[in-house]
Order: structure tokens, then sequence, then C-alpha cells
């Protein structure tokens, strides 16, 4: 995969893409490897980012407590906390079988997406160089419909073919996009416009397969946890704690590696091998996610960026990312279930929140070069 | 260009080989737009033999030949069916046609088209508001809250992506416009799926889709069109020369400020009119300026000329191909043109050198 050479001078998120000079003082940081900020960061670094890391997780806890308790049959957060010990009556039957599968599919995939988004911003060094962004979701789940419309959709054969499609995608993604290197916005806008070229072929492909199976498909086309229950997510999650264990085994990697090829080198470190390694496992996320909801985007583009920021971590922190992505995700599947009159897939409310997100940051980008 | 004259050369045939190659190109897209008119009225669920079409509009005409021999139904699929949407195609594609050369020539942005940044998707957004929560149904009325949508969507996109020393890079702008056009789009599919049944009309034209359009909205919206068609030509002297920097347009006494407020008029009159009519359609402007531009050259008289007549030629043939390739059903217009412009845009992105900054 040498498509993914950091070293690429194209591909050097310092250089504004805005202007394309360099901000002040931008030799010393990079999306991915934030500057040590003055204050109480600089103290106890360590120490602070586990605090503010399981900080996130007991912000995740209380809102998918306060989640269980929403819906038409409204439940006070003891009465969830009532329920999920062990209580008996009709609130345990509401919160164990009916919500508690959602709530724990945002979380559960929610952090699979921002682990995977981590992965591939640290890798590419680049902020929007996340899956979703670059097409991977689409293609996965256009791997996925071919699955489904020929008729062998099982939960393994459908994640089986969201990862071909995923890894397909990304392959050519990046082969388009390659150019004496890989610029970061050549790489993005080759990205959406191989998303919309999928779209159509994923509308083409429900057109022409059979009225009921092109309903359920097109619904999950939006993103939605939905349809979501335990049969659905049980074998999902195990293959995310799969995936998550070995995210973990390459964690430390991952860092020697966005200190540079030869710095990794010298650390004893095979880098293609290795890259190879975290970009397959990295879509094999993505792509569990988006077999089991359709793809839900801009989860994996914002979670790292917002961790990085709440935990102020050296690099793109790879358990804030989780624990951000699948925050929210829970918020916005909330959103997208409580908010607006008719529930809405969740995947829309994540576009609009990470559209948004998107536009700020070029807001805030073009303040610092004018 | 005539790349082929020999160096030595003296200017003047040079510039007629040029011209020579302009008529041409006019022609042949002459040629191609009824090409596709004719197949857009003969193919379809109910296949209709060219020649059979051919009678039937001769029917129209005053003294004209006779439809006698063609049976009603065909006559039906054809005039009520396929003529209406035929017109939709022919405004709705003149409209965006243009409105990407425009848009491209005023921002010096070569992956600019009203779609990709945005323009088409604010359109959609305030239709959906008037459709959702101002319970205006016809076309007639939405139109209004279609041209704002554009021409909001339009300065906000500018705003973002055009702020900086640099005055926007191509890519800047571009991600930009597909950052706005992701939110407006979103916002706007959750408030059509809100309240379906409402909706109903107007669920097939969020898609970009041709289908059941009926007279209404292209009667509405072609006197628009016509009226940014008409201004775009008028504007394309004192655009070539801002196409050259804003120092050479100011030197040869081009108001720019003035230039780029008619470029904003002519936009959101012809992408909110042609969004009003088909929905959203991205694409289309990008591939017909950069085809229109490929032919005639570095001119914007000519590139918005050809591009009037080259956007109809797409839209329709696009609208074409959704109607075979999946019967029964038919993949909207906008799907395909999607399909065809992704790998354009992928080419153009390759193309722009040392890659966009």
């Amino acid at each position: 995969m040498s498509g993914l050479d950091p070293r690429s001078p194209g591909l050097d998120p310092r250089a504004d893409p805005g202007t394309g000079t360099r901000r002040p003082g931008a030799g010393t940081r990079r999306p991915g490897l934030g500057a040590r900020r003055p204050g109480l960061g600089r103290l106890r670094p360590r120490s602070r980012r586990a605090a503010a890391t399981a900080s996130l997780a007991l912000v995740a806890v209380v809102v998918a407590v306060v989640a269980l308790g929403l819906g038409d049959y409204p439940l006070s957060p003891p009465e969830v906390l009532r329920a999920l010990l062990g209580g008996d009556g009709p609130a345990s039957t509401i919160v164990l079988q009916w919500r508690l599968p959602r709530v724990l599919a945002a979380l559960v995939f929610g952090a699979a997406l921002g682990a995977s988004g981590a992965v591939f911003q640290s890798l590419t060094r680049n902020p929007l160089g996340s899956p979703d962004v670059i097409g991977f979701s689409t293609g996965a789940y256009t791997g996925a419909i071919v699955v489904i419309v020929s008729g062998a959709a099982s939960a393994v054969g459908t994640a089986l073919g969201a990862l071909v499609g995923g890894l397909a995608t990304a392959l050519v993604v990046y082969l388009l996009a390659w150019r004496k290197g890989v610029h970061g916005l050549r790489l993005i806008i080759v990205g959406i416009a191989v998303t919309a070229l999928l779209h159509s072929v994923n509308s083409w492909l429900l057109l022409r397969a059979q009225a009921e199976v092109a309903l359920s498909a097109s619904f999950w086309g939006a993103g939605s946890l939905a349809l979501v229950g335990w049969s659905e997510l049980l074998p999902a999650a195990v293959l995310i704690a799969l995936l998550t264990v070995l995210v973990a085994g390459l964690a430390r990697p991952l860092r020697q590696l966005e200190l540079g090829d030869d710095a990794a080198r010298a650390h004893g470190l095979r880098a293609e091998g290795t890259r190879l390694a975290l970009v397959v496992v990295a879509v094999a996320l993505t792509a569990v996610v988006t077999a089991s909801t359709g793809p839900i985007i801009f989860v994996a583009l914002a979670a790292p960026q917002l961790a990085r920021r709440v935990v102020r971590s050296a690099g793109v922190p790879l358990l804030g990312s989780a624990l951000v992505g699948g925050l929210l995700l829970l918020v916005a599947d909330v959103v997208a279930q409580h908010v607006t009159t008719t529930p809405v897939p969740v995947g829309l409310v994540t576009l609009v929140i990470g559209g948004a997100y998107l536009i700020s940051l070029l807001v805030a980008e073009s303040r610092r070069t004018r | 260009m005539a790349t082929t004259t020999p160096p030595g050369v003296v200017r003047a045939p040079r510039a007629a080989a040029r011209t020579r190659r302009r008529v041409a190109g006019l022609v042949v897209a002459v040629v191609l737009l009824a090409v596709a008119l004719l197949l857009s009225l003969a193919v379809g669920a109910r296949p209709v033999a060219l020649a059979d079409v051919v009678r039937v509009l001769g029917g129209l005409l005053p003294g004209g030949g006779d439809a006698a021999g063609v049976a009603p139904a065909d006559v039906a699929a054809v005039l009520d069916l396929r003529l209406p949407r035929t017109a939709a195609a022919l405004v709705a594609g003149a409209g965006l046609g243009v409105a990407g050369a425009v848009v491209q020539a005023v921002t010096r942005n070569p992956l600019a088209d009203p779609g990709i940044l945005g323009v088409t998707a604010g359109s959609a957004f305030a239709v959906s508001i008037a459709v959702g929560f101002a319970g205006v149904t016809a076309a007639s009325g939405w139109i209004w809250f279609s041209f704002v949508g554009a021409a909001l969507a339009a300065v906000t996109v500018s705003l973002v992506g055009g702020a900086g020393r640099s005055g926007g890079s191509p890519a800047r702008l571009t991600l930009s416009g597909i950052a706005l056009g992701a939110v407006l789009s979103g916002i706007t599919s959750s408030i059509v799926l809100a309240d379906p049944r409402r909706f109903d009309a107007v669920r097939a034209w969020e898609v970009g889709s041709l289908a059941d359009r009926g007279w209404g909205p292209v009667a509405t919206v072609a006197p628009f069109i016509v009226v940014g068609i008409v201004l775009a030509l008028l504007v394309s002297r004192p655009l070539d020369a801002v196409a050259l920097g804003d120092d050479h347009a100011s030197s040869v006494g081009v108001s720019v400020p003035l230039v780029r407020v008619a470029a904003l008029v002519v936009v959101t009159l012809l992408a909110g009119g042609a969004t009003a009519v088909v929905g959203p359609i991205a694409f289309l402007g990008l591939m017909v300026a950069h085809a229109a531009r490929g032919v005639v050259g570095a001119s914007q008289p000519w590139t918005i000329g050809l591009s009037a007549l080259l956007g109809p030629v797409l839209l329709l043939l696009a609208d074409v191909l959704g109607r075979v390739v999946a019967p029964p059903g038919e993949l909207a217009a906008g799907l395909v043109t999607a399909a065809i412009g992704a790998p354009v845009l992928i080419v153009v992105a390759r193309r722009l050198a040392g890659g966009p900054r």
C-alpha cells in the first residue's frame, strides 16, 4: 500500500490547503500530533488525559441511561437503573428488550467508527482522511447490497461483502487520487466523486432488486439503527470486539509510524506491513458497522478531531476517539428518534452535524490564513 | 483550437480555423439536441417508433401532416407523458449547463458546478421549507423559494470557501460547497421524511427525477431560464476579462464587483429555476462547461452558447438512459448524471497542476 505512504509530499497536512502557505509555527504542529499546550496540560499530561478519557466514559454512561428512558413510555433514570439491575415488570421489558439493543448499538458502532477514523487520520496525517469522507462507507454499502440482492444475505455474508466493497473502494480511491503522492484535498474530491458514483450504482442495484429486498436495503441506505435488535447487534459486537483487540495491539506501532517511517524502522518495525494491517483492520471496523446499519457518515471524521481537543493528547487518541464516536452516534440517534416529529435515519443527523462541523473547520482555517 | 496549424502562419487563417471549429461544434450540438429530443419522446416503458413520434409531432403543427395511423396509447405516451418531461429536461439542462459555465468563469474554478457548490441543494432546501411549512404546493409558488435558497447558498459558499487572502482555492471552495450541500440535503431529507404524505408531490423531485413532471413547473420556470441565459450572454464578454484575473479586468475597464453580482444573479436564476423543475442535480454543469470549453476554446460567449445546447443534450440522454437501465423501474436522471459526472470530476481534479491547493 505505497499509496498510503505518509512521507509523500502531497499529503503533508501542515501545508495549509487553503493557500498553500504554511501557518506560523506549523512546522511543529500537525493535526495528528497536536502540540503540547501550556498550562495544566503541560504539568501532568498523562493523568489529565486519563481523567479526560474517564469523564468521557462517564458522560457516555449518563447519556445512555437518559436515552434508555426516552420514548413513548418515558422512564426516569432511577427506573432505568432498576430495570437494568434486574427489576421486573413492563419497565424492564421496555428497557432490556426494546431500547437497550439500540442504545448499545449506537455506542458500539459509534466507537468502532471513531476508532476507524482515528486510525485513518493518524495514518494519512490528515484530519479529513477518514473512511467516510473517502467513500469507504458507501463502497461497503455497495458490497453489502450486492450480497443481499444476490440472495446470500446472512449476517456474515453481508459483513464480508461490505468488507470487500470497502477495501476495493479504498484501493480505487487511493489509486485515482495518486499523482506523485496523495494530496489531501485531491483525495477528498476523488473520494466524493466515487461516493456520488457508488450512490448511483446503489440506487440502480436497489431498483433492479425485488421490491421487499429493496425496501429493507433502502431504508438502511441513509444509515439507521432502527432495525438493530439483539440478534443483529451480538454478532457485529463480537466482530467489533475482536477488531478492537487488534487495533489495541497495533496502537503502539501506530504511534511509531506517526513519527515517520525511518523512526519506526529504527524501533524495529516493519512499516509497510504494519500500515497494511492497520488499513485492513480500520476498513473492517467501518465495514462491520456499515453491514449492520448502512453508511453512517461523518462520525469517523468528527470523533477523532473532537477527541483530540477534549483529551488534548499528543496523537489522535484511539480510546478517546472511540468514546467520542459512541457518544456522538448515541446523541445523534436520540435526536433522530425524539427531536424530529417523525423518526429519521440517524445517518441524516450525522450528515447534518458532520457537514456543519466541516464548514466550521473551513471557517476557522480561513480566519487563520486571513 | 487549431493546434495543427504549422508555426509561422499568420493569425488570420488560425482565427478562421477556430471560428470554423466553433461553428461546427454548434452545428453538431444542434443535431445532437434534435436526436436527444426525439429519443426522449420515443424511449420508455412503452417504446414508440421514431417515425411515429415524428408523425405525432407533425400532427401538432397547423396543417402539418396527421397522426391518424399512430396507436392512441402511443400518442398519449408521447404528448401527455414524454413531451412535458422532455420540455423540463430542455429547460433545466440549458439552465444548469449555462450556470456551470458562468460559475466556473467567475470563480476561475474548474471544479465548480451549481450542484457541487451546494447552490442546487440550497434551492431544494428552500423548496422543502416552502412545501413542508408554508404549505406551498404549486411550482409557481415554490419557485421564489427556490431562487432565494439558491442565492443564499451561493453567497454562503463563496463567503466560507472564498475567504482568506488567496480569495479561495478551487479545492477549498469545492469542499465548502460539498459540506454546505451535505448539511442542506440532510435537513431536506429529514423534512421530507417527517411528513411523507405532504411530500408525495415532490419526493421524485428530491432525487432529481423527471418523471410525472407535468406542464406547470416548466411553464412557470421557462421565462426565468430564458432571461438568465440572455443575461449570461450579456455578461459573457466581461466574464472573459475576469477570467484573466481581477487586475486585468479592472485595467480594461470592467467592474469586477458588478460582474460578480451579475454572475450571482445569473446563477441564481438558472440554478434556482432548474432546481425548481427537476430537483437538485449535480455534475451536469461541470461536464457541460468542460466539454463546451474543450470545443470552442477560451471564449465565454461561445462557451455559454454551446453549454446552453449541450446541457439539455446531456440531461435528456441521462433521462433516457435512466428509463432503460432498470426496467420496470426508472433511475432518476440526477443519479445518472452523477454516475457520468463523477469520473469527469476525478479527471479534472487530477489534471489541476500540482494537485488542488
